[in-house]
């Protein structure tokens, strides 16, 4: 594949050489023990819109990262082309005067200030430090006539809805001039309506002759509004393509196409009874915007099986199984049942008297007390088991606890060192060895071999089989796919909040899955 | 001492080492925290002539600390929790304001007068717990207007005016010593539990096959633990022998230490402090146990206006004035992380000795009040940063 596009590349050079508003080239951007991006080379044509695709963690925001000042110049390898000239950013401001403009997921605007005040946050027209509002609420509204925006410049962000919220970002660039506009996940949060106001807007820019790079895990918004793509696969690029040069299923095989190398201890599982039946639930967003973060989803766990659950960042996996043990702080509705029986679960404690374990996705910020020693952390979730009347028996304290650090070879120099001692890894068997500690007839592994070194993931995929010998329902998220392929027996593929597909894991492959996750149907 | 367990199934020379360079990582906190005292205490003896580690100062000195540490107990556990209580000052003047009226102008008995102030502080500190938990108020607002509140409450009945007790029994707790002898029968008691205890631990870690420390380490450890014991009460009994608040103190101390290392609640309140999302999915009704920490501030608060009201033999309306900002101050020189999750309640004393200190020296000196609050101040921040500069080391 990659040799292909070269060969264009080569080809075309020398004619279409000054078209190109901007080009990466050869950029290697590495952090400690990982090398996020590898040679990768990212052209993209005047007044175009480019689609930037890739799985999570292909390298894509970490490529614009790179574009935005982010991470400066001399803290990775390439050179950025700006019309053939050398930019050497050493921070944002200066990729914002070379006119580049970056909306991340996440929007940069104050929520308390009004519309104007946004737009002009960090410029503020004026003289002698006395800001002229006249001129910029004049000019604001000037801005998002021009878009076709019907926002009032004094309305206060906060009462906004993300559509518009989105919008006020898209002015807040061209107000700085942007030549070239990078869209970052911008429809994860829009509704069907908002999104097509957004292409709109974006047709109208590209007229105007903004650049716009629009990275987007649906491929469908892609399709619609491209003309050129350009794929990432782990850290490299891996083919740019006039988007009437390719379809939908090429790309889905370009971003998983990886051979499958990494092995995996599969054993054969034979599913028992089912455990736990999750009916109709849906889960509202807690902000209180009243959209769902899960939509009427239903599915069966059953006992002595690896279900995995795929789907990008942002398809509602981790609010799905928070939810499913009390620990989602939206309201949410459905029935859960256990063994037949309806259960109630409104906090994590009602969950964990019914036999729910949850390994949570960030195990810094939801799983560990770092500054305690491994024995309180092992001991936190089933405390009661080590306690006479309230008070701590340190003789049973000990012994559970170095039962499981034996049987889950933590290494740790004691047993009162703190777990922010330990490596990565090691913290996530103490998080292990926690939920194993409450005997959970269910357990929920959200991402539980990210950020850990290949041994350590390796173990913690032979403990989920001898968990699941033991009788124990495994419900593991992931967003890797062979671990996905590599572990699960039956596989759930979650889009938008909703459950979109379910294999046998015999009957899946990467692309299957990748078909499902970005929104196909 | 805190006591560490080591894994039975690794190699053996590693373990040990970890366990010493661990032991002695904790000795050098407890060391840099005793010396800044000492080094207070020397200062002030150079200056006073030897008139600050006279017997009766040091028995002054005790009692001065004993209300700042009362509070700083309840304190430790509330900013361990990750919250803060301001309130304690104003909470402690108005239960002394009651505890007078009740018992000067209503002639009540001494011991329901009691009851019904511990009753009174712990159902405050409950008014705080239930803001803060339930009703998700920042701590730092709800203990504000406790603070306003409560001493505006006093305010109103004493009229502003300051009312004497009339009980010798409610003076004694504030002004009495411990008879002599029967301080040294409680040094000798002491002595001897220290002992048990310590072979005890021994016993247990031999029985569950862990190292145990080589018997020199167990001998010299009670030794130390003797000599400070018994020192204490020779020179508390050199002057008039040990105030009662003092024991009040120590007593508070030990039910309090063992709650906090020793037991469920004292495990919960430093995991929600610490982490209080990791604790919410692990099962842990924070809610219930921030409550139950504020419960504390407010019982231990109560009690203190009763040592300070015995003290003066008088409730005045401004008892306890400032009184959260010492026990605030004490819990930071004792090495109580602001941000939660981190704190102990002997380090906490020793900070309120420090404090304590500085005023009876000064004081001794005769330095003006201004000059007092100015160098408290400094002090202050002068020991948090050593504190968090050795410990990044």
């Amino acid at each position: 594949m990659f040799s292909i596009c070269t060969q264009t590349w080569a080809d075309k050079e020398v004619k279409v050489l000054d078209e190109y508003i901007l080009e990466m080239k050869n950029i290697t951007k590495e952090f400690p023990g990982v090398k996020a991006l590898d040679n990768v080379t990212f052209s993209v044509r005047k007044g175009e819109i480019h689609a930037l695709c890739g799985e999570n963690g292909a390298g894509k925001s970490t490529l614009m990262k790179v574009l935005g000042g982010v991470y400066p110049y001399g803290t990775y390898e390439g050179d950025i082309y700006i019309n053939n000239e050398v930019m050497k950013f050493q921070n944002v401001k200066q990729s914002e005067n070379a006119g580049i403009s970056i909306i991340y997921q996440e929007f940069a605007l104050v929520k308390e200030l009004d519309v104007g005040e946004n737009v002009y946050l960090g410029k503020l027209p004026g003289k002698a430090g006395i800001v002229d509002w006249d001129k910029l609420y004049y000019e604001t509204s000037e801005f998002l006539n021009e878009l076709g925006m019907d926002i009032n410049p004094h309305t206060k962000i906060k009462d906004l809805g993300v559509g518009q919220q989105q919008l006020v970002e898209v002015a807040k660039a061209l107000s700085k001039n942007a030549k070239i506009l990078v869209l970052d996940e911008p429809s994860a949060a829009l509704t069907e309506s908002e999104v097509q106001t957004l292409m709109g807007i974006l047709r109208e820019l590209k007229k105007k002759g903004v650049t716009c790079i629009y990275i987007s895990h649906k491929l469908g918004e892609v399709f619609d509004i491209a003309d050129r793509i350009t794929i990432l696969r782990d850290g490299r690029s891996v083919g740019t393509y006039d988007i009437k040069d390719i379809n939908e299923d090429k790309v889905i095989s370009l971003m998983v196409g990886r051979e499958l190398t990494e092995r995996f201890p599969r054993e054969n599982h034979t599913a028992g009874e089912v455990v736990m039946e999750v009916k109709g639930l849906n889960v509202y967003d807690p902000d209180g915007t009243g959209s769902l973060v899960i939509n009427n989803v239903s599915f069966q766990i059953k006992k002595g099986e690896i279900l995995g659950i795929a789907g990008l960042m942002g398809a509602g996996r981790t609010e799905l199984v928070t939810s499913i043990f009390g620990g989602y702080a939206g309201k949410k509705y459905g029935e859960i049942f256990i063994n037949g029986k309806k259960v109630e679960i409104n906090k994590p404690g009602d969950a964990i008297e019914n036999g729910l374990g949850l390994v949570s996705e960030d195990r810094k910020r939801y799983g560990l007390v770092l500054e305690q020693s491994v024995t309180t952390n092992t001991t936190l979730a089933s405390i009661d088991k080590i306690c006479d009347w309230g008070v701590i028996n340190s003789n049973k304290e000990y012994l559970n606890t170095s039962q499981y650090v034996k049987e889950l070879r933590i290494k740790t120099p004691t047993l009162r060192t703190k777990v922010n001692n330990l490596s990565g890894g090691n913290q996530q068997k103490v998080v292990l060895a926690k939920w194993l500690m409450t005997k959970p007839k269910i357990l929920f592994l959200d991402e539980p071999t990210r950020g850990i070194d290949v041994g350590a993931k390796f173990e913690i995929y032979n403990i989920m089989n001898e968990l699941v010998r033991q009788g124990v329902a495994i419900v593991m998220i992931s967003s890797e796919l062979p671990e996905i392929l590599g572990m699960s027996d039956r596989i759930l593929v979650m889009c938008e909040g909703a459950i979109r597909a379910e294999f046998d894991y015999r009957d899946a492959t990467q692309e299957r899955i990748m078909y499902y996750a970005t929104g196909g149907r | 001492m805190n006591t560490k367990l080591g894994v039975s199934n690794t190699n053996v020379s590693v373990k040990k080492r970890a366990i010493s360079s661990s032991r002695i990582k904790a000795n050098i906190r407890t060391y840099t925290m005793i010396s800044v005292l000492v080094g207070i205490w020397i200062i002030f003896t150079i200056i006073t002539g030897g008139t600050f580690l006279s017997a009766r100062n040091l028995a002054l000195l005790a009692r001065q600390a004993s209300v700042t540490s009362v509070l700083a107990i309840g304190m430790v556990f509330v900013i361990v929790a990750g919250h803060i209580d301001l309130s304690v000052g104003s909470v402690l003047g108005l239960c002394g304001g009651v505890m007078a009226i009740l018992q000067s102008r209503m002639q009540w008995d001494v011991i329901p007068t009691l009851v019904v102030i511990i009753l009174l502080g712990t159902l405050i500190g409950a008014w705080h717990g239930f803001w803060v938990a339930y009703k998700k108020v920042p701590a730092f607002i709800v203990t504000l207007g406790g603070y306003l509140m409560f001493r505006g409450v006093l305010l109103g009945i004493t009229k502003s005016v300051s009312i004497s007790l009339s009980s010798p029994i409610l003076k004694a707790i504030g002004q009495d010593y411990l008879q002599k002898g029967a301080g040294i029968i409680l040094a000798v008691i002491a002595v001897i539990a220290t002992i048990i205890m310590v072979f005890k631990a021994r016993a247990s870690r031999e029985k569950y096959n862990l190292d145990v420390p080589p018997i020199y380490q167990s001998i010299l450890k009670v030794c130390l633990f003797s000599i400070l014991i018994i020192g204490f009460v020779l020179v508390m009994n050199n002057y008039e022998g040990i105030p009662i608040p003092v024991i009040i103190v120590l007593c508070l101390t030990l039910v309090f230490n063992f709650i906090a290392t020793k037991t469920k609640f004292g495990r919960c309140v430093y995991a929600i402090g610490g982490n209080p999302e990791a604790a919410m999915l692990s099962g842990i009704d924070n809610k219930r146990y921030t409550l139950l920490v504020f419960i504390i501030s407010g019982f231990l608060s109560a009690i203190a206006g009763i040592i300070l009201t015995g003290r003066l033999n008088a409730a005045t309306s401004n008892a306890g004035a400032m009184a959260e900002m010492d026990a605030i101050a004490a819990c930071v020189i004792g090495g109580t992380s602001m941000t939660g999750g981190i704190g102990s309640i002997p380090f906490a004393l020793i900070g309120a000795l420090v404090m304590a200190s500085l005023d009876n020296g000064m004081s001794l000196l005769n330095t003006e009040s201004f000059w007092q609050q100015i160098i408290k101040g400094l002090i202050l921040i002068l020991a948090v940063w050593v504190d968090m500069s050795t410990k990044k080391k």
